[in-house]
């Protein structure tokens, strides 16, 4: 028989190489997944994985890399460090859809003036957004004890029917021959968030999602407040001891991460989405779950998994194109991912050992 | 707008088919729960049962052998879910969540062909002369079978947990893990159980959305009812009948914000739409509020994960 | 007298150590058998095996003459070995009858075990009311429980593991006079303890356990204390010395303290009012779950006090968090190690940031200074002889004595103003424990002052100037410590607390 024991300590090699080993499984898992839906495993993985950096059409996917792997680069960051202190906001996809509709409402406000403090403004709108809509189940916890990740992820239903009421109601395109959706904004140059550098795919967010990877390193690694989110996760009793204050944790996790949701949302309605339309949301904040943790919670590794979701995301298009491989294949895919991630790290904590049983 | 459209006898009677998915899935996850185990995973389990039931309802022509096949397919994926925590110890709210993000997925993988086919009805049962009782006839005695099917399971919930020795055990299990296996119980067995039976529940939760309630197949139809089952739960303090007491007024603001809806009240469809989670995220903040009872009726090893070290 | 038990070379190993070694010992049907042995002596090992929860490597055992190797605790139950354990196995939220059943095999329905339980617990004078939730019981009414889920299966052997750590002196007079009447039924009892005396008093044959080995057998009522000791300990015992102190300044005051308990089962404080002088050790005794807990996390500043009930050096300081009070020099080192004063799976050096920053400058504008972390780390580790490998293992790596002189040497390299310490030497092997004793002491002559709360009434006449006890929440006045007999000290803990002795 098989049985666990405890590591003495965490073994440092195998959290980097757990999430590599992840990937390869799931790899194998996920090509016999294509193989049932009648599809050559090998060419699917391929076009997935290869093809969009080293293929053909390499020059356009490439852009698009930046592109997917932005927001869910900036979201993921937000969220590692409340699940690192053992607080699960797990409606970003909330807190993205209402910073977005938050920040597209301040550009939209300012239609047609052309300065350059509308772009801004809208920034900061939907950084205030995010944080908002996360405060909601951040202050229940607080105040009443209330559990915030059922609250977090009730709230983002209700933000996706906001969405619906906003892109059919207050912020349809007034000119827009009664389609539902606002305006565009890349007919409004004030507000559009433009690619900064032409063919790469780099636009603001893209930069955000860069300094948030350095800021949580530094406040990981550096500050006292990065101490105590590991210390509020391992051992809360602790915490206490050491003087951590629980509520002001919970708001302070909350808050970044929403805020960081509400960022990518804006960046994204501003720029890749283009306006508010009903389903401009494509899910990101649930993705973002699995590159933290793909990332183990680590801001260097989170960079590294949001570009391999962003990956994977980008190929799937391209295999749902050629391959005729169907859309939630991905998303199927990813989610299995996410499995093999949490299975394998069982070899991080612990050791297996074959041989005689204990009585258990 | 018309009020009077709305008849209160048609109201309560769907209130009951309403509230049908959430008791399923809720029941199954309280029993979960009380072994110790949280399973956020509630809303994927639901999905698939909700794709298998009806795919193989539409192949088979079977409504049952939909429904058998939706427990069994909801029992089979919590057992990823199991393993996963049980064996291989992994944390039981990235577990949970990696479940429903698996489930989402899999189950519009596998439902593809099935957009837009109307499956084959499931009979009512319409029990002779009571059914014929005005008023509480059409409401309690001329319902689907799985109506009472549930009701049978949440009475049978309670029975097991309060007057049986397999109850006894589970409440053991789940209040506290060590002096359970310190007595020679097997936890992880108990609890692997336990989490089977929730996504055999949940899965026919899936199923009676899609087969009975809707009936069709959509992409992600089951739109937070999983996760409004969890909360259900919180709400019902891990007692059955309080938990049927929470789906019933759950039922009954969903089917009221829809029958509003088609009366054509003045306010947007879409502020009606949202306000069965609005209502739910309330009830969660009454019920937590109080603090130290809901502390006492919380199993005492929710959610922590067991390793028998000796 | 026959033979009940007969183990033969029992060996089990875990990785790094050999809990047990070689051990043969007999047990005789209708004896006191003590155990006797320290902390990590693989006391607990040898009952796990015997009670089938862990298998020997190698070995065998005899039980009624017939070979006995129980593939689980229902096994040995169902030969007729039960066990009292010393972390009770019981569950809060379920009420008395409903535990008992859960460790029976074929338990009566529900009324008619009701009636049995209150029958049995009056016949062994330990009386127990079959419907009350564990989580409202004392510790000594839990233990009862735990007795009379034993007693119902009518057993030939039955285990206590260190049943008297958590009563009061008059209720270890009745649980004896319990273990007496079974005796003269002919129960034998494997009676495990670290307590010389108590083992002098009631049991016929000791076998001590030192380092995995049994390192004789003997008749406790004609050997020794001493000589039993240093079987056990296998060296000669390190006694603390104390220097007598002068009065000197009030250093804490609290006045009437009553704070509500933050959990469901906890012990609410009420009304407590004590005060410590600079250079006094003040010792709390109490049985485990009188306020224990609450009341370190008070004086800790994890748990805040009403205005006016917490005075240190004049000032209120009740309103304070912990690193408030670590900034005026109140320090305190919790019960539990892992997970409460010291982080598991944290490093040293990390645990040196979790109460140090303040005291030894461990962070700058917010960003904490590793190296210097690092470095008091060091100190610790050097000056209270931590044996580890370096600052960057592991907390849950040391053993619990060395993280006990870890967390201890935390604080007092911090030169507290006062110090506060919830069970210094739990679960402390004697050397490690007599070093912690006379750390501080040394604390206390260099005029700081010392609270020391703790189960073990031993210790505290040892180290303490003053003495109180803790019950039900509740601080008797303190009063000095020297001159003290047990039984005073007994009622101040409450005595037998509500429980009747039932024997004539």
């Amino acid at each position: 028989m098989i049985a666990l024991e405890k590591r003495p300590e965490p073994s440092k090699l195998w959290s980097w190489a757990t999430p590599i080993l992840a990937v390869i499984a799931t790899m194998i898992a996920g090509g016999l997944m294509f193989a049932a839906l009648g599809k050559d495993p090998v060419e699917s993985i391929r076009t997935i994985f290869w093809d969009p950096i080293f293929g053909e059409f390499a020059f356009y996917y490439r852009g698009q890399l930046l592109i997917k792997a932005g927001p869910l680069i900036l979201i993921a960051i937000g969220l590692s460090l409340g699940f690192r202190a053992g607080i699960w906001n797990i409606g970003a996809e909330g807190q993205y859809i209402i910073g977005a509709i938050c920040g597209a409402a301040v550009g939209l406000a300012f239609y047609p003036w052309d300065s350059f403090i509308v772009f801004p403004l809208m920034i900061l709108a939907g950084a205030l957004g995010g944080f908002l809509w996360a405060m909601i189940p951040g202050i229940l916890r607080v105040k009443f004890n209330t559990n915030e990740i059922l609250v977090s992820l009730l709230l983002v239903y209700v933000a996706e029917f906001i969405l619906a009421s906003m892109a059919l109601g207050a912020l349809k395109n007034p000119d827009g021959a009664g389609f539902p959706g606002s305006r565009n904004f890349r007919s409004y140059p004030a507000a559009y968030n433009e690619e900064i550098i032409t063919g790469t795919g780099m636009h603001w967010g893209v930069v955000a999602a860069f300094i948030a990877v350095i800021f949580a390193y530094v406040l990981l690694a550096r500050h006292l407040m990065g101490f105590q989110i590991k210390l509020a996760g391992q051992a809360p009793r602790a915490a206490r001891f050491g003087g951590v204050n629980p509520s002001r944790l919970i708001l302070f996790c909350l808050g970044i991460s929403g805020a960081l949701a509400g960022l990518a949302g804006l960046f994204e309605v501003s720029g890749p989405a283009g306006q508010i339309s009903i389903d401009f949301n494509v899910g990101y904040g649930f993705t973002a779950i699995i590159v933290a943790f793909l990332g183990r919670l680590h801001p260097i590794g989170i960079l590294l998994a949001g570009l391999l979701l962003a990956l994977t995301y980008i190929g799937g298009e391209a295999a749902q194109s050629s391959l005729g491989l169907p859309a939630a294949a991905i998303q199927a895919f990813q989610g299995m991912l996410l499995f093999f991630l949490l299975a394998v790290d069982v070899l991080t904590n612990f050791r297996i050992r074959f041989g005689k049983r204990e009585v258990a | 707008m018309d009020l009077s459209a709305i008849s209160p006898t048609l109201l309560l009677a769907s209130l009951m088919v309403a509230a049908t998915p959430i008791i399923l899935a809720a029941t199954g996850e309280l029993i979960v729960e009380k072994s110790g185990v949280l399973n956020l995973g509630v809303e994927g389990m639901m999905i698939v049962g909700a794709i298998c039931g009806f795919a193989i309802a539409v192949e088979s022509g079977s409504p049952t052998l939909g429904f058998i096949a939706a427990a069994t397919g909801g029992a089979l994926l919590s057992l990823i879910f199991g393993f996963l925590t049980q064996v291989l110890l992994s944390n039981q709210v990235a577990t949970g969540l990696a479940l429903t993000l698996f489930g989402l997925g899999l189950s519009s993988m596998l439902g593809q062909s099935y957009v837009g086919i109307r499956p084959p009805a499931t009979e009512k049962l319409d029990i002779p002369f009571l059914s014929d009782i005005p008023f509480i006839g059409p409401i309690l005695f001329n319902q689907d079978i799985i109506v009472y099917v549930t009701l049978a399971l949440v009475i049978g919930t309670w029975a097991v947990l309060k007057f049986t020795r397999a109850g006894l055990i589970l409440r053991a299990v789940g209040e506290n893990h060590d002096a359970a296996h310190a007595l020679g119980y097997k936890v992880v067995r108990v609890r692997l159980m336990a989490i089977a039976f929730g996504g055999a529940c949940a899965g026919l939760g899936g199923a009676y959305l899609s087969l009975v309630r809707v009936p069709q197949w959509t992409e992600g139809m089951t739109a937070g009812a999983g996760w409004i089952a969890l909360a259900i739960v919180v709400f019902g303090a891990w007692r059955p009948f309080r938990v049927l007491l929470g789906a019933y007024l759950f039922g009954g603001v969903t089917v009221l914000q829809l029958n509003l809806q088609a009366a054509g009240v003045a306010i947007p469809v879409e502020y009606l739409s949202m306000s069965p989670y609005l209502i739910t995220i309330a009830v969660l903040v009454i019920m937590s509020s109080g603090k130290a009872k809901a502390a006492l009726s919380a199993p005492g090893c929710l959610g922590r994960i067991f390793h028998a070290s000796s | 007298m026959s033979v009940l038990l007969n183990l033969k070379g029992l060996t089990k190993a875990y990785p790094g150590v050999v809990a047990n070694d070689d051990v043969s010992m007999v047990i005789k049907s209708g004896e006191v058998h003590a155990l006797l042995g320290e902390n990590g002596a693989g006391k607990s090992t040898l009952v796990k095996m015997i009670y089938g929860l862990v298998k020997p490597d190698s070995g065998t055992m005899e039980f009624s003459g017939a070979a006995f190797a129980p593939a689980e605790p229902r096994a040995a139950r169902a030969a007729g070995v039960a066990m009292v354990f010393q972390h009770f196995s019981l569950f809060d939220a379920l009420d008395v009858a409903e535990n008992i059943a859960l460790g029976m095999e074929n338990p009566p329905k529900m009324r008619d075990l009701a009636q049995k339980i209150t029958e049995v617990s009056n016949a062994y004078g330990l009386p127990l009311d079959p419907s009350r939730l564990i989580g409202d019981l004392s510790a000594g009414e839990r233990q009862r429980v735990e007795i009379i889920r034993c007693l119902l299966q009518n057993p030939k052997l039955l285990i206590m593991d260190e049943p008297t750590s958590v009563l009061t002196p008059q209720e270890v007079d009745i649980l004896f006079k319990t273990l007496e009447k079974l005796r003269s039924e002919g129960t034998s009892i494997l009676y495990i303890s670290h307590k010389l005396e108590e083992i002098r008093r009631l049991c016929d044959t000791a076998t001590i356990l030192r380092l995995g080995k049994n390192v004789g057998t003997c008749n406790p009522r004609i050997e020794t204390a001493r000589a039993m000791a240093e079987m056990m300990v296998g060296e000669v015992l390190h006694v603390p010395e104390r220097k007598p102190h002068a009065q000197t300044d009030v250093a804490l005051e609290l006045r009437s303290l009553s704070i509500p308990s933050p959990s469901a089962f906890g012990t609410s404080l009420k009304d407590i009012s004590f005060n410590v002088h600079r250079g006094e050790v003040l010792g709390i005794g109490g049985v485990a779950g009188n306020g224990q807990d609450e009341l370190t996390g008070a004086l800790s500043g994890e748990l805040k006090s009403p205005a006016g009930q917490m005075m240190f050096a004049g000032k209120d300081v009740g309103n304070l968090g912990p690193n408030a009070r670590r900034q005026i020099g109140l320090l305190a080192a919790p019960e539990e190690r892992l997970g409460h004063a010291a982080a598991p799976d944290m490093s040293l050096t990390e645990n040196a940031v979790l109460t140090g920053t303040v005291r030894k400058s461990l962070a700058q504008n917010g960003f904490v200074n590793w190296g210097a972390a690092r470095d008091f780390a060091q100190e610790v580790i050097d000056g209270f002889d931590v044996r580890t490998p370096g600052t960057h293992t592991v907390a849950r790596a040391l053993s619990g004595g060395n993280l006990q002189k870890y967390v201890i040497g935390r604080e007092i390299l911090q030169k507290p103003e006062v110090m506060v310490v919830n069970q210094p030497t739990w679960g402390v092997d004697a050397a490690a424990a007599a070093a912690i004793r006379q750390a501080l002491l040394d604390l206390a002559a260099e005029g700081a002052a010392i609270i020391v709360i703790s189960q073990d009434l031993d210790e505290l006449m040892e180290i303490s100037d003053r003495f109180a006890a803790l019950n039900e929440g509740r601080l008797s006045p303190p009063v000095p410590a020297a001159g003290l007999t047990v039984d005073q000290i007994g009622l101040m803990m409450g005595g037998a607390h509500d429980l009747e002795p039932m024997h004539e």
